[in-house]
């Protein structure tokens, strides 16, 4: 079913193919304000010039628009289910991820929306050209669902995407929501036959008895279509609110963790998973700790990390037993003294966990900083980097106002020299692991023309404020980047900022 | 200030919340503004950190991390204010908790009306069924304001010897409530029965109610409206 709609209109994947777009051509709702910029690039320095490639605005105005139009498309979009205004809302990024060649780019949205966003190919005639991202599938992962024994609605927003590495020439990736994940194929369809003897032309069954001659189908070229079916409904196994979802590197497993509990899963098998940690006390008002992010060794499938609200880090290998309740290795850095407050245990939360791509280290996220781990020493990180610490003197604030709970993710660079992280005010920053430079970026409409070289930014903490200078109180807390990915081999970023989707590349001079 | 999902949409409540919910942030209300001394800030975080806790508990489906962290810090507001024991500071209570008790309490009183309605629906809240429970018995008028503030129950309740939500003895006013049939450990995932078996590692001896098909049936029925609440039959059966 050809739709021209915007996205809001998808009905889910169950049924239909959603959307089907030319391929490489831009879907009705996004318009790229930027062209491509005519570089080569090797992979240099994180901290080196970025420029805006590509910018993506979901328009509020089209989604209301499309909200009064039409009632069985809201039903559609199960907007009975809200009392708030579902166009802005529905379109706030909430994950983004390229996949291990860095040639798809997926986000997820509060709607339940996933948008994958493909590469172009590069062009012969003009080889320093880089490509582009468009837009290349649309749907519909996830509803609100309604649990009727609990009286509970469950939100459809995806919490995470992880994509699973290319097999064949379809591709694959696991979104989850607070309760359910999915795995999903994206495959492309590029021919059609035609010909059929039991049916005409539209697909209409023809009376066998008037059939006189045979004649054998054959395959067409049609417009690529890009089609995403879901291939398997992982439910049912997490009684609260998954966080993290991570592929292990043998990839016929993936695990699933919650507040309380990780599950491991085969791929082929919905209908089980292994519990494999769980930290439920027996008596839940004695509950202190929760489990807030976990993720699988890149190499060894044997091995895997989790993070917690009380700024420890579990490191666990399934070889020991079934149930890792017991970790192997226990990351934790002791309190300093000099900085104690009673949002001490709050801003230690630890909001992500990644491994570097070598597998040597880990890295953290905690409220105001990023550490790196590690994995042979436990006892403190060996690198620690201020994301914003001119906020520690505004905790209160923040406790009051909740941005202290804000869960900021972190990334790492292909070569893991680089690690990058989001703050207020739609900043982000880079830490360069080897030359200590860091940088603060801006993902912002009105500082970002085509193909402008992002300017860096400062944020000035007291006395005398610098002209390009932009003080602590002036900082916009309603801006926040939680979610940003790093091409695995090129130094191509991507930044969620709030319902806006920044691509910047570096300019190699 | 966005919603949190799962309150229930009575647009009365929904007002009341954001009443509630919002007067610690209007920079001219004075226990706000004002510069604190150690003790009135502690006092004024811990009202805080209470308010945030109701709100949070409030929820159908509470957002776990936060309300660990938020009963954490209660904790250690708590402790800090140990000399006082279970009084927040007296003898002369400083104006800036006096005001913002008695908003305390008003806001109590809308806090209390709307707890009451929601007290059948707290168990939904797995382990979590209770929440503070003198709050609710304050009734509409809330507390007055002189003397003891309203949030002393709390403070009853976070009792640091126990380090327990709720006295266990608060549990016999929810006797006529039969919750057990909402005991989310009834819809136990599938993973939670198929945990591997207990031969290696620490397992835990959990003891996981088995999803018989009588049980199902009883619930299914429940659901439907044909049977009255009762408690179901062991597992045993």
């Amino acid at each position: 079913m050809l739709l021209s709609l915007p996205a809001l209109h998808l009905q889910t994947s169950e049924h239909h193919p959603l959307f089907e777009l030319p391929h490489g051509r831009l879907g009705p709702w996004c318009s790229p304000t930027g062209s491509p910029a005519p570089l080569s690039c090797d992979t240099g320095c994180g901290e080196g010039s970025w420029i805006l490639v590509y910018r993506l605005l979901v328009p509020t105005q089209v989604s209301l628009l499309s909200m009064e139009e039409d009632i069985d498309t809201r039903k559609i979009n199960n907007s009975f289910l809200r009392d708030h205004s579902y166009a802005t809302e529905a379109d706030i990024i909430s994950t983004v991820e390229f996949n291990h060649t860095g040639e798809l780019l997926a986000t997820g949205d509060k709607g339940g929306r996933v948008v994958i966003f493909q590469r172009e190919q590069e062009s012969k005639n003009q080889v320093h050209r880089r490509g582009e991202y468009n837009v290349y599938s649309t749907f519909q992962s996830h509803e609100p669902e309604f649990d009727y024994l609990k009286s509970l609605e469950i939100e459809e927003k995806i919490n995470k995407i992880r994509w699973l590495p290319q097999q064949n020439a379809a591709y694959f990736l696991l979104s989850t929501n607070d309760k359910t994940v999915k795995l999903w194929k994206v495959s492309e369809r590029d021919k059609r036959p035609e010909g059929y003897n039991l049916k005409d032309e539209e697909g209409r069954l023809r009376d066998p008895s008037t059939i006189t001659t045979l004649r054998v189908p054959v395959l067409r070229p049609m417009d690529l279509m890009v089609e995403a079916t879901p291939r398997r409904v992982f439910a049912n196994a997490h009684t609260y609110h998954i966080n993290s979802i991570s592929v292990n590197s043998d990839y016929e497993t993936y695990m699933s963790a919650d507040d309380l509990r990780i599950n491991l899963w085969n791929f082929e098998i919905t209908n089980q998973s292994f519990n494999i940690v769980d930290i439920k006390p027996a008596n839940m008002e004695e509950l202190t700790e929760v489990i807030t992010a976990a993720e699988f060794h890149p190499h060894h499938c044997n091995t895997f990390v989790y993070s917690s609200s009380k700024g420890t880090i579990r490191l666990c290998d399934m070889r020991a037993s079934a149930l890792c309740d017991r970790h192997t290795k226990f990351f934790e850095e002791p309190e300093d003294p000099s900085n104690r407050s009673f949002f001490s245990e709050i801003i230690s939360s630890i909001s992500d966990v990644k491994f570097s791509h070598s597998g040597r280290y880990i890295m953290t996220r905690d409220y105001l900083t990023v550490k790196v781990w590690d994995l042979n020493m436990e006892n403190r990180p060996i690198e620690t980097y201020q994301v914003h610490d001119y906020l520690r003197s505004k905790l209160c604030s923040l406790y009051e106002n909740d941005c202290i709970f804000d869960k900021f993710e972190c990334v790492w660079n292909g070569s893991d020299s680089v690690i990058m992280t989001g703050s207020y005010n739609n900043f982000f920053r880079m830490f360069d692991r080897n030359t200590k430079r860091d940088v603060t970026l801006e993902a912002s409409r009105e500082n970002s023309k085509p193909r402008a070289i992002l300017k860096p930014r400062k944020v000035c903490v007291g006395g005398k404020r610098r002209k390009d200078e932009i003080s602590v109180d002036s900082l916009d807390f309603s801006k926040k980047i939680l979610h940003t990915a790093w091409h695995p081999s090129e130094n191509i970023i991507a930044v969620a900022a709030t319902n806006n989707l920044y691509i910047f590349q570096d300019k190699v001079n | 200030m966005m919603l949190s999902k799962g309150l229930k949409r009575k647009r009365e409540e929904e007002e009341e919340g954001l009443a509630v919910d919002t007067w610690w942030l209007d920079p001219g209300h004075p226990a706000v503004a004002q510069a604190p001394a150690a003790t009135a800030a502690s006092s004024s975080l811990f009202d805080l950190s209470v308010l945030k806790l109701h709100h949070s508990l409030r929820q159908s489906e509470p957002d776990l991390r936060h309300l660990v962290l938020v009963v954490n810090t209660l904790r250690r507001i708590q402790a800090s204010m140990a000399p006082a024991a279970t009084l927040p500071p007296v003898p002369s209570p400083p104006p800036a908790p006096g005001v913002a008790d008695s908003l305390l309490a008003s806001s109590d009183a809308a806090l209390s009306a709307s707890m009451a309605s929601l007290l059948e629906d707290l168990s939904h809240i797995e382990g979590l069924s209770q929440v503070p429970q003198p709050l609710a018995d304050e009734g509409p008028l809330g507390r007055p304001t002189a003397g003891a503030p309203p949030s002393l129950g709390a403070l009853d309740l976070l009792g640091p010897a126990t380090g327990c939500l709720l006295d266990d003895s608060l549990e016999g006013l929810f006797e006529d409530i039969d919750t057990s049939m909402y005991d989310s450990e009834l819809w136990a995932p599938a993973s939670e029965s198929l945990k591997p078996g207990p031969v290696e590692g620490p397992g835990k001896e959990e003891t996981t109610p088995e999803l018989d098909e009588a049980e199902l049936d009883y619930l299914m029925d429940v659901l439907v409206g044909t049977q009255a609440l009762e408690r179901p039959p062991g597992p045993g059966r």
